[in-house]
């Protein structure tokens, strides 16, 4: 995945992003906040929500319990 | 009377069989339809350097998908760098760029780091492994006359709606023109934004042709609107 290592860990894209959405946000500000191109930012999440590291209400995107552990891990 | 005619009528049976197998069963499957200017990309999923992406994820930008025959050749090398080096350009213009190529991520990793480590130069953008050729096919990249196993090099120009503006085809032996892409980039975006069309060899800063006048009444106004007329039918303007 390109939101987790094989270890378990975050990538980089993968943790720039969990921390943009630290608050709600909608997909633009996790872009600018992250400084992935919004493309990317969309596969990513992709990832993420199937990995219950984050959660999507309406347009905006939120890390979870799960998501806050792992990038303080 | 009843037996020969079953046996005649089996008779021809057996011969629009035999027909059918003589003209019909050689023949290849169907080929898909190819992109047409003015209609929706064709959709994909696929795996690239940069993960899994879709199409839909770059809604909203300017897409330039480009194929390249195969990593670690010569001519490709020069135009992954050479595309590299206008990303930025792109960038500026809302413009993503996605490379293809018929090979495993594992060579496109190797050969972007070798690009990285020999060259000098990072390449940022993500390429699809389009290794059972699904988008090559989609997009038909792959030119059976000079290659059944490669992608020519080709460009696709897709609007941030997902409409398909420019194709550019160019043969294996050729390497691109990234100048010429940014000035094409630039004329769609500008005919976009004003509504007008660009002259042969035109570049940013130069006038622009005034679409011609679809009525008489139009083709009268617009002597008096002060435009640069060489005739009713062609006129040219500053932007």
């Amino acid at each position: 995945m390109a939101c987790i290592n094989p270890d378990g860990t975050l990538t980089r894209p993968g943790r720039s992003i969990l921390e943009a959405m630290r608050q709600p946000a909608p997909l633009n500000q996790v872009s600018t906040g992250s400084g992935v191109p919004l493309y990317r930012v969309r596969s990513v999440i992709r990832e993420l929500l199937v990995a219950e590291l984050a959660y999507a209400d309406g347009e905006l995107y939120q890390v979870t319990e799960k998501g806050i552990e792992k990038l303080d891990s | 009377m009843g037996v020969s005619f079953v046996l005649y009528a089996l008779n021809i049976a057996i011969d629009i069989k035999e027909v059918f197998m003589m003209c019909c069963e050689n023949t290849t499957a169907p080929t898909p339809a190819l992109p047409r200017l003015g209609s929706p990309a064709p959709s994909f999923e696929a795996v690239t350097t940069l993960g899994t992406l879709r199409l839909e994820d770059f809604k909203g930008s300017w897409l330039i998908l480009f194929s390249h025959p195969a990593d670690f050749t010569p001519v490709c090398t020069t135009e992954f760098i050479a595309f590299a080096e206008i990303h930025e350009d792109l960038r500026q213009r809302n413009v993503e760029l996605l490379g293809l190529s018929i090979d495993s991520v594992y060579s496109h990793i190797a050969w972007v780091r070798n690009i990285e480590e020999k060259m000098g130069v990072k390449v940022n953008f993500p390429v699809i492994a389009d290794l059972n050729k699904e988008v090559a096919t989609a997009y038909g990249m792959v030119m059976p006359g000079e290659s059944k196993t490669e992608t020519s090099r080709c460009v696709f120009v897709i609007d941030p709606n997902g409409i398909i503006r420019a194709m550019v085809y160019y043969p294996l032996t050729t390497g691109r023109n990234m100048q010429e892409i940014i000035r094409l980039i630039d004329a769609l975006q500008t005919s976009d934004k004003h509504s007008v069309a660009t002259p042969a060899n035109w570049k940013p800063g130069d006038k622009i042709i005034v679409p011609p006048p679809n009525t008489q009444d139009m083709a009268e106004d617009r002597v008096k609107e002060g435009l640069e007329c060489n005739d009713w039918y062609f006129c040219r303007k500053e932007l």
